[in-house]
């Protein structure tokens, strides 16, 4: 039953346009590969490590077959061939032996392919083997441990240094942290590789790697047995190696990853037909290993106003859903973003935050919605601060938000203190225990300023949608109507990473995810 | 405090009644909560000028740490007359609203910057944190505003590319970003592009007056002058993008910038 008084009607209207909207760009994703995809097929099928400069053999073998054969075959067929046919042990030293030009690769016919099809389809099962049983792990540890209840709060930690990460986060955990964020340094999204191992030196958060993601997650299980309740852990797949990040994930129990169907476009530059291709993949990925995706659209209220864009939100949060489904997520690993951001210096300020956080909730019923706090109005007055975030909390508990990320009071100032992350867990602390279930009893005056706006922001999101739909997403893109940023589908980086599959190409991982998009899709997601 | 002679003007900081001196602080100590830490507190207290103190809020975080809210009478006096106004930044800070003004009413057209990381440096964050919509310290970078256009070259530019999409483009800024510093690689790279610059524009009055702006960044410029370099800026580390599009403006539309301090 509608609290806002929302029209069924509209709302399926505007899932049908969602769809009609994704429907050429998932098309293109079925009918393309980029580098990372090949990349992350190698990195599931177990190639790991780097060269003595840091760049992943990963790189260097894809690379080698690119140059010799392309990738619009996959390179699966080449690199399995080459394993069967040629005096290389492994992965490994193939990959070294392609970076020193030292093998040839080919494109197998007959019975070779045959026999490289069956070599390398059995590599992607193995790995997909290790991700199943990293979630089974999951399954277990929260039976065992313990899961929290909704909403969970989540925290941040951005320290550049993975050794003072852990503390931090362990430290954040026991303050009350039901998840632990990794922000990444500045700028990794745009880099074509994955780094590698323990890292200590960041821009401004901690570099993304297998081995970060390895101690992190060790650090936590380690607390959460302590606590008795399973603290999540989180990072990105955000960027140019959106599908290799995604699997390293799996591979290593993440528990939530960044995950958004146009961020990296619109706030990176990142070529728009590499960023779908690679996303389709990387959800594929996550679907499987039962991560909840966080999406990003918390970020179009930083650059476009949080009132006129509210209409904006709920366009990506539509089509992040239709891509997730399409992928094979179910709709408890939709973490769909979303913020409070309006200018507090707006009358009514409060009831606008309550009309858009109350329509996400009912559109999405069953997602476990990610509520962003403010950011944007965050200024040198920390009282102020302390007040907005306050605000902010109560809106979450009032519109049954699933995870809220936690305002800091000094967001306008510098990077959390210790104290300022306590007195922001005294806030949320203060309003749950305070608010209590008051979600049950806040029921918006039918016809009232509430629902009427709620009611509006759909009926926009309508119009757009089929905007949308006459124009086509990417042109739409290009013509600025997400963060108010112009990007071409021709334009950003990592296009020369993409390629139009030929006839006969040969992805096993993407052959068994396609193959059972739904194993999982109605079972019982713990998110 | 009403001023014995013209010449000096003593000042407290003010709680409820003027000269009550008083103000509050909040801290944390790496110690357990416990009166120990309190008395620790009152010492911290004491010895930046607070007597007498108050421990008004006190609170243990986890078993290593203790916040502590202090009220206190601070002791010191300020003599407000010998403080002269500071000089401001030699160009005003400005908002988005009013960048996108600026170049709209003197340039009737978009501003275009072109910026690369040059040679053999893949650093981009200096330069991605400049022009990128994602930004840098919470400030939008400067493809949001929508009076400038953004050509981002990214990493391992060739100065040649570089001249060549600058002219291509009619560059009115060109930003280049140096981060590594082996071998003063980011100096030679930067004299070098100077040097290219200036020989491919030979009748350039100056910068906007028949050739483009060039701006430098990097972390590690603090030893030279832009003149040593033979560019027109140089920006160091913690450089926002407000800051670089204001010098902007400045710079290339000084009829819009100049005089209106904020």
């Amino acid at each position: 039953m509608s609290k806002l008084g929302l029209d069924p009607a509209t709302a399926a209207r505007a899932r049908r346009l969602a769809a009609r909207a994704a429907e050429p760009i998932i098309e293109m994703a079925r009918t393309h590969t980029t580098m990372s995809v090949e990349r992350a097929l190698l990195r599931l099928a177990g190639l790991s490590g780097a060269d003595p400069g840091g760049m992943p053999w990963v790189n260097h073998l894809a690379e080698a077959v690119r140059a010799q054969v392309g990738i619009e075959h996959g390179v699966a067929l080449p690199v399995w061939d080459a394993l069967l046919t040629g005096p290389h042990g492994g992965l490994r030293e193939l990959a070294e032996a392609a970076a020193a030009g030292r093998v040839v690769f080919r494109l197998p016919e007959g019975a070779d392919a045959a026999a490289a099809r069956r070599a390398a389809g059995r590599a992607a099962e193995a790995g997909l083997a290790r991700i199943d049983a990293r979630r089974a792990e999951r399954d277990r540890l929260l039976r065992e441990v313990g899961d929290p209840p909704h909403p969970w709060i989540y925290l941040i930690v951005a320290t550049g240094d993975i050794h003072e990460d852990i503390p931090q986060a362990q430290a954040a955990a026991r303050e009350g942290a039901d998840v632990v964020a990794v922000i990444r340094s500045t700028g990794q999204s745009l880099l074509d590789y994955v780094p590698e191992g323990a890292t200590r030196e960041g821009y401004a958060g901690t570099y993304a790697t297998q081995e970060n993601f390895r101690l992190m997650r060790a650090a936590l299980d380690e607390v959460s047995a302590e606590l008795g309740r399973y603290v999540r852990l989180t990072n990105y797949a955000s960027g140019l190696c959106m599908p290799e990040i995604a699997t390293l994930a799996g591979l290593e129990r993440l528990d939530m990853m960044l995950n958004d169907c146009m961020y990296g476009i619109v706030f990176r530059d990142i070529n728009p037909r590499r960023t779908f291709i690679d996303q389709r993949f990387s959800r594929q990925i996550h679907a499987r290993a039962g991560i909840v995706i966080n999406t990003g659209e918390d970020n179009y209220l930083t650059t476009a106003d949080a009132v006129e864009a509210a209409h904006t939100v709920i366009v990506s949060q539509l089509l992040n859903e239709r891509f997730a489904h399409e992928a094979g997520l179910a709709d408890a690993q939709l973490g769909l973003g979303h913020a409070f951001e309006i200018d507090p210096a707006l009358p009514d300020s409060f009831r606008l935050e309550l009309a858009h956080a109350q329509l996400v909730r009912e559109l999405f019923p069953h997602a476990p919605l990610k509520y962003m706090p403010p950011t944007r109005h965050m200024g040198g007055n920390v009282f102020a601060g302390y007040l907005l975030d306050a605000f902010f909390n109560l809106a979450g508990m009032m519109t049954g938000q699933s995870i809220i990320l936690i305002g800091m009071m000094t967001e306008g100032i510098h990077t959390p203190w210790l104290a300022d992350r306590d007195l922001a867990l005294e806030n949320v602390r203060y309003v749950r225990a305070a608010a209590g279930r008051l979600a049950e009893d806040f029921a918006p005056r039918p016809d009232g300023f509430i629902a009427q706006r709620a009611r509006r922001v759909l009926a926009e999101s309508v119009e757009l949608l089929e905007r949308i739909c006459d124009d086509g997403l990417l042109h739409a893109i290009a013509d600025g109507t997400f963060g108010v940023t112009c990007r071409p589908p021709d334009g950003g980086r990592g296009l020369d990473g993409v390629a139009e599959r030929a006839d006969g190409y040969y992805n096993p991982a993407i052959e068994l995810l396609d193959g059972r998009p739904s194993a999982h899709h109605d079972a019982e997601v713990p998110a | 405090m009403t001023a014995d002679s013209a010449s000096t003007q003593i000042i407290r900081p003010y709680g409820d009644t003027t000269g009550d001196g008083m103000v509050q602080v909040s801290f944390t100590l790496p110690v357990p909560h416990g009166l120990r830490a309190q008395a620790a507190a009152l010492h911290l207290a004491a010895a930046m000028g607070l007597e007498p103190a108050s421990v008004v809020h006190a609170k243990p975080m986890g078993p290593d740490f203790t916040f502590f809210i202090v009220y206190g009478r601070v002791r010191h006096l300020i003599d407000y007359a010998r403080i002269p106004e500071p000089p401001g930044r030699a160009y005003p800070l400005l908002t988005a609203a009013e960048i996108n003004l600026a170049v709209r009413a003197a340039l009737g057209r978009r501003l275009v910057v072109v910026g690369a990381c040059i040679g053999t440096d893949a650093h981009t964050v200096g330069i991605d944190a400049i022009l990128n919509v994602k930004g840098f310290a919470g400030e939008k970078g400067l493809e949001y505003y929508r009076e400038i256009q953004v050509v981002n070259m990214g990493a391992q530019v060739a100065v040649e590319e570089l001249l060549a999409r600058a002219r291509a483009e009619g560059a009115d800024a060109v930003l280049v970003s140096q981060v590594v510093t082996q071998r003063n690689a980011h100096l030679d790279n930067t004299r070098r592009m100077a040097a290219a610059f200036a020989a491919a524009y030979p009748d350039a009055a100056g910068p906007g007056r028949g050739r483009p702006l060039l701006v430098a960044g990097g972390p590690r410029f603090d030893t030279v002058t832009a003149a040593d370099l033979g560019v027109d800026k140089i920006f160091g580390r913690g450089t926002t993008p407000a800051e670089v599009a204001s010098y902007l403006v400045h710079a290339l539309l000084p009829a819009a910038g100049a005089g209106e301090g904020r």
